[in-house]
């Protein structure tokens, strides 16, 4: 299992167009991943999960990667989360 | 048999076409059991197949015509269809329920609707109907019945609606949507000033047209007199396409006048400019022979989306209208929003009020983090063209003087930085308040032009929202309440060397034209398409001749008075 902590810096949290990039990115991958946030867990590869938990700026989310390419898939997503500037 | 449905005439030409009605069909959802689940989750498969491959050339279109900032909400409803809380929900519902595809659906969906609604943020409600509008496209194909998307359409057509919103309108393919009718809706509203910025033929606030028209009807729209013919005769089909080719060479008569300067016939130069939206339209601004962009309506940067432009995209926007418009003035307004222009990201408070509330200036002077980077990336583009500055919504001194000392903060710190800004920006004001326009030659001491703002000038000055049809008829732009306000507020800046524009739908006006001319007014912006035919108008009328009855205008009793006399007089 991998997984990794983030801080949201982007002004308007993660909201429909920087979710669509995550989730596209997550459904890349075979492993289950995961991204808690406020004591909720939700399925990273679910468009509607991510928006649920109206993620605002300054959050602190995980995102946890289970399965055989667990670690390419945090790293992947690490890279949208940076390149979209959405936290780091 | 033929029907005539009368409207108010929003965009002028005539289109012969089917009608495509923009309503989407209500859904009756029945529970039934069901034997054999697995061709019941086939069925559900192909359902959210089909809908994919709509959304994804929704999508393809919207990316092409619209740019990939709009086509991003369509990345995210295909999305929706491959969500596996979603996908999977259905599927073990009709396994373990034994119950059709369309229920399990329509359980599930509306489950995540719910929760979206109930969330405690204005754009977190808004994303319930994204996945409102996607649920009820895949439950349109298992009910096999056809859902109204604009962005499919393939065929020369009309539409028809109740209103269009300006989602709607950002799907319209300009190829094939020949011409439109609304059931509400006035000469000012969001539907009507669209149709016009695409230039084909609209009529609006037909109360019926969407109850009395069905899906491939064939229909004419006569935006020149406000009339839809509905299912029209072969001889009627014959007049108005003999219509339709007189307006054509009627305008080509106007073509001619693109490269002429703007003269009364006494030799009177004014200038006629254009209102855009969108740098697009800039291309329209020129092939109609404007001198200039008397308003760039820059909300739209803001709408449509999900967060604020940056200040290098609204850079960009603003860099390429003034370079596209070759040194030709660019009257610029800071942001608009608020009244009936909402953006969901800001999650401002609902207003009893909106029209009379935190809008515009008002609300730029508080989120001053929004206007800095609006007059930033103003500033930046200032280099590029002859760009003025023009704050919306002034009501006292003070909010003007706030706002140009903000413009100057931002400015000195840009030159600190190192960036080049133009030395010659005029900075004015939207006279669109009533308390303005009594005070404006106090105003006129200070601002460098004045633009006024016919339409909520009208509202305010008679107390009646422009929205409401009942009170439509005190919509009066020829009343002698509001032509002496526009003289007070052109006498002052003339009195000081300032000059002073209307940037309304009144100045596009035939009956306004020449009343305005005998007023002094100095720039006209209207509709690109309104260009040419105000021209060749002004061409032919004596400002002279005019202003020698402006005080008697003023004296009138109505505005029907004033209407009469202007027919009779100055036709």
């Amino acid at each position: 299992m991998a997984e990794k902590i983030f801080k949201v810096t982007s002004e308007s949290g993660i909201h429909a167009r920087p979710a669509t990039t995550l989730v596209n990115q997550a459904g890349q991958f075979s492993s289950d991943i995961t991204l808690d946030y406020n004591g909720k867990s939700v399925n990273l590869k679910s468009i509607m999960g991510v928006m649920s938990l109206g993620i605002q700026s300054g959050a602190e989310i995980t995102i946890k990667a289970e399965g055989s390419d667990a670690d390419e898939a945090i790293a992947a997503l690490e890279d949208v989360m940076k390149k979209e500037g959405l936290g780091e | 048999m033929s029907e005539k449905i009368s409207g108010i005439a929003a965009s002028a030409g005539i289109a012969i076409a089917k009608a495509f009605v923009l309503q989407n069909p209500e859904l009756t959802i029945e529970k039934k059991s069901i034997e054999d689940s697995s061709q019941e989750i086939e069925r559900f498969q192909s359902a959210l197949e089909k809908s994919k491959e709509e959304l994804t050339v929704i999508k393809d279109k919207a990316n092409e015509e619209l740019g990939e900032d709009k086509a991003a909400i369509f990345a995210a409803h295909l999305l929706v269809l491959s969500d596996p809380e979603l996908v999977d929900a259905v599927k073990q519902k009709i396994k373990s329920e034994k119950v059709n595809a369309e229920s399990a659906m329509n359980d599930v969906s509306s489950m995540f609707i719910d929760m979206f609604e109930q969330m405690d943020n204005e754009y977190m409600k808004e994303r319930a109907a994204d996945i409102r509008d996607v649920s009820k496209r895949v439950l349109a194909h298992l009910l096999d019945v056809q859902f109204a998307t604009p962005a499919s359409i393939s065929e020369e057509v009309v539409i028809l609606a109740e209103d269009l919103t300006p989602s709607d309108t950002a799907q319209l393919n300009r190829k094939f949507v020949k011409g439109f009718a609304t059931d509400i809706g006035g000469r000012t509203s969001h539907s009507a000033i669209m149709s016009r910025s695409m230039e084909i033929p609209a009529v609006v606030g037909t109360k019926t047209i969407t109850e009395k028209v069905e899906n491939g009807v064939m229909i004419i729209i006569d935006g020149l007199d406000g009339q839809v013919i509905v299912d029209p005769t072969q001889d009627e089909i014959a007049t108005y396409q003999e219509k339709k080719k007189q307006y054509q060479q009627q305008k080509e008569e106007w073509a001619k006048l693109v490269n002429e300067k703007t003269l009364s016939s006494d030799n009177v130069q004014v200038e006629l400019a254009a209102n855009i939206g969108t740098p697009a339209d800039v291309k329209g601004v020129l092939e109609n022979g404007a001198e200039g962009v008397g308003l760039y309506r820059t909300e739209f940067l803001y709408m449509g989306r999900d967060q604020l432009p940056t200040e290098e995209e609204q850079y960009k926007a603003y860099k390429e209208v003034l370079e596209k418009m070759e040194g030709k003035p660019v009257v610029i307004r800071t942001l608009d929003i608020g009244g009936d222009k909402e953006l969901p990201y800001l999650n401002l408070p609902k207003e009893l009020n909106p029209f009379l509330g935190f809008r515009a200036i008002r609300l730029c002077l508080e989120e001053q983090d929004i206007f800095r980077t609006q007059l930033r990336a103003l500033l930046r583009a200032s280099t590029f063209g002859n760009l003025k500055i023009m704050f919306p919504m002034i009501a006292t001194l003070e909010e003007f003087r706030s706002a140009k000392g903000i413009l100057i903060e931002e400015k000195e710190k840009l030159v600190k930085e190192g960036t080049e800004v133009s030395e010659n920006i005029e900075v004015g004001i939207m006279v669109e308040i009533p308390s303005t326009a009594v005070m404006a030659d106090t105003f006129a001491k200070e601002v460098d032009f004045f633009s006024i703002g016919t339409n909520d000038l009208i509202q305010y000055t008679m107390a009646a929202d422009r929205m409401n049809e009942q009170v439509s008829y005190l919509y009066q732009p020829y009343s002698p309440a509001i032509l002496r306000l526009v003289k007070m507020v052109i006498d002052a800046a003339h009195k000081e060397g300032k000059w002073t524009g209307m940037c309304g739908e009144m100045a596009g006006d035939p009956i306004a034209i020449p009343i305005l001319l005998g007023l002094g007014l100095d720039e006209f912006s209207m509709s690109a398409t309104s260009v040419l035919p105000a021209r060749s108008q002004i061409r032919g009328l004596s400002k002279e001749k005019i202003s020698a009855h402006i005080d008697e205008i003023l004296q009138m009793d109505t505005m029907k008075d004033v209407v009469e006399f202007v027919e009779k007089n100055f036709k």
